[in-house]
């Protein structure tokens, strides 16, 4: 790994970070990894299940009241207007 | 005065029902107890302003003739799990003013039984941390020794009840964090089976592992609290029913089993083997068999979580853009929007863990650790499937070495390994807890170590089993304040 790596996993992570920070990730990161890759090394002839079941979990669409109401829910926008989510333009 | 130290939620209930004291008394003693120490321990980010209110709605209920295991019990909840109304930060600056829009499905629980909530204990940034050093605000000091961690990530709802500042409380635990704090601290952690609680209302660290998890001071205390909250949510689509897995029948010869290798290993304190070394002979006194066990991934158990966790977490926290909620940092552009707000709200730990989980799921590196850490856990599940045939219970000491002095580890990877027992549990999914097992001192201080069970899915009750013939004949430090 290098800075370039942490540079560009942070763009991925879509996270600013000065470059004393990225010399201290890339040497975190270069301990953890050096940690987690003696995974590379098991022979394991498994493959990877589900968590509780390996098929999708559904419940019924019928509409039920719940707790929150929109009021509670746009109060916590950042910022709103006539009750939408205000966000800049993307194009 | 009400005597806290001695006081347990099934005394408490007694007491309120006999009307020796009421919900009222009982919650304010505790908010003159938090008044007292919470200062120099730091376990509570806050205390609800409502405490006493939330008391004389349990008085009326008290009043009406209803009675609950928890009606006006006062408990601490961990800064991650949604009380409608109130302040839920994860004790991160990107949530610093979040108020939750919705009760957690426990909170829901233990509002029709009337327990009271005293305030928000603190955590590591998103829970991601294993000594309450990583809050974006304090760090949680443990009561028996106040220059060490209180170990985490729940060290504040730990430290609270230890400290007698709540008379239980809930935690979150993916890799150990209900656990390892209750060995630090001499007290009771359990982390359900996964799918056991509802993680509807609980901030996501890790999907695939998190679980909410009861803290007390005894174990009948945490099996009441667990009786009162678990049970299937159709809100989370992994959660589980009574049906999910076979009923263990709680068999009068427990078998113990083991895993020598794993406990003789490097990195494990020699006070720690010695106490677990005791505590196995003394399960052999009560009348248990030890057996020897080897699981042969289970050394790998701390590289599988240390991948999947930040894959997991990395995911779930793309979520805090500053766009629906939280901390918004005005840029330029949306663009900037994202990177100055996840820069200014997002602590070390968390970046760490959000660029590790990045790298692991990215192209290229997907298979060799994402892929093969899942294939990893699925071999470890079948592996303890393998020794659920032969032992009951299988036991660890629940940390490798006792609570240290705050700031004494910089080192990232040198906290991660704390967790080398406790996040098999969770890569398998099976239940687990952490008792008292007596204590070592060190520096003039009694520091309590624990010891750890862990059973087949669904079999909580027999971790209450074993867990009071062993608590039944256990020194604790908690006893001896």
């Amino acid at each position: 790994m290098n800075i370039k790596d942490v540079e560009n996993l942070a763009k991925l992570a879509r996270i600013e970070l000065s470059e004393e920070e990225k010399k201290e990730l890339l040497s975190d990161m270069e301990s953890i990894l050096g940690y987690v890759k003696q995974i590379e090394e098991v022979k394991v002839d498994v493959q990877p299940s589900g968590l509780n079941s390996d098929y999708n979990v559904w419940r019924e669409d019928i509409l039920e009241p719940r707790e929150f109401s929109p009021e509670l829910i746009s109060g916590q926008f950042p910022e709103a207007k006539d009750g939408f989510l205000k966000v800049k333009k993307i194009l | 005065m009400i005597d806290l130290k001695n006081l347990t939620i099934a005394t408490a209930r007694k007491k309120l029902d006999a009307k020796e004291f009421s919900a009222v008394d009982l919650a304010q003693a505790y908010l003159d107890e938090i008044k007292k120490k919470n200062g120099e321990l730091n376990a509570y980010l806050e205390v609800f302003d409502d405490v006493l209110d939330q008391a004389k709605n349990a008085d009326q209920m008290i009043a009406r003739g209803e009675s609950y295991p928890l009606l006006g019990i006062p408990l601490a909840i961990k800064d991650v799990i949604l009380i409608q109304g109130k302040k839920v930060s994860a004790a991160s600056k990107i949530l610093e003013n979040y108020i939750a829009s919705y009760d957690a499905t426990v909170i829901a629980k233990l509002k029709k039984q009337g327990a009271v909530f005293l305030g928000r204990a603190n955590t590591d940034e998103f829970a991601m941390g294993s000594s309450t050093e990583n809050s974006a605000y304090i760090i949680t000091k443990n009561p028996h020794d106040t220059s060490r961690v209180a170990g985490g990530s729940s060290g504040g709802p730990v430290a609270a009840v230890a400290a007698d500042l709540a008379l239980g409380a809930l935690g979150s635990d993916t890799g150990g964090s209900v656990r390892l704090p209750a060995s630090f601290c001499g007290i009771v952690g359990l982390k359900p089976t996964y799918g056991k609680v509802s993680r509807y209302g609980l901030i996501s660290l890790g999907s695939s592992l998190d679980c909410i998890g009861p803290i007390a001071k005894n174990i009948e205390d945490t099996s009441i609290l667990f009786n009162a909250i678990y049970g299937h949510d159709v809100l989370d689509s992994t959660s589980i029913n009574d049906t999910t897995y076979e009923q263990i029948i709680v068999k009068k010869d427990l078998t113990i089993g083991v895993p020598w290798s794993l406990v003789n290993g490097e990195g494990i304190n020699p006070e720690v083997k010695e106490n677990f070394t005791q505590s196995v002979k003394k399960l052999e006194k009560l009348g248990c068999n030890i057996k020897d066990i080897s699981l042969k991934n289970i050394d790998l158990a701390l590289a599988v979580y240390y991948i999947i966790m930040p894959a997991e977490a990395s995911t779930n926290l793309a979520r805090f853009d500053g766009v629906r909620y939280g901390l918004h940092v005005d840029g330029k552009n949306l663009l900037e929007d994202y990177l100055l707000t996840k820069r200014q709200g997002f602590g070390k730990e968390t970046r760490r863990r959000i660029l590790l989980g990045t790298y692991v799921l990215s192209h290229g590196y997907y298979d060799a650790y994402y892929g093969k850490a899942q294939m990893v856990r699925s071999a470890l599940k079948k592996e303890f499937a393998r020794a659920f045939k032969e032992v009951d219970i299988i036991a660890t000491p629940t940390a490798p070495f006792v609570a240290w002095k705050i700031g004494e580890k910089s080192d990232p990877l040198s906290v991660y390994l704390a967790d080398i027992f406790t996040v098999t549990a969770n890569i398998v999914g099976v239940p687990a807890i952490s008792l008292p097992s007596g204590w070592t001192e060190v520096e003039g201080k009694k520091l309590p170590l624990g010891i750890q069970f862990m059973t087949p899915h669904g079999a909580e009750e027999l971790l209450f089993e074993v867990g009071k013939k062993f608590e039944a004949i256990t020194d604790r430090v908690l006893d001896s304040r």
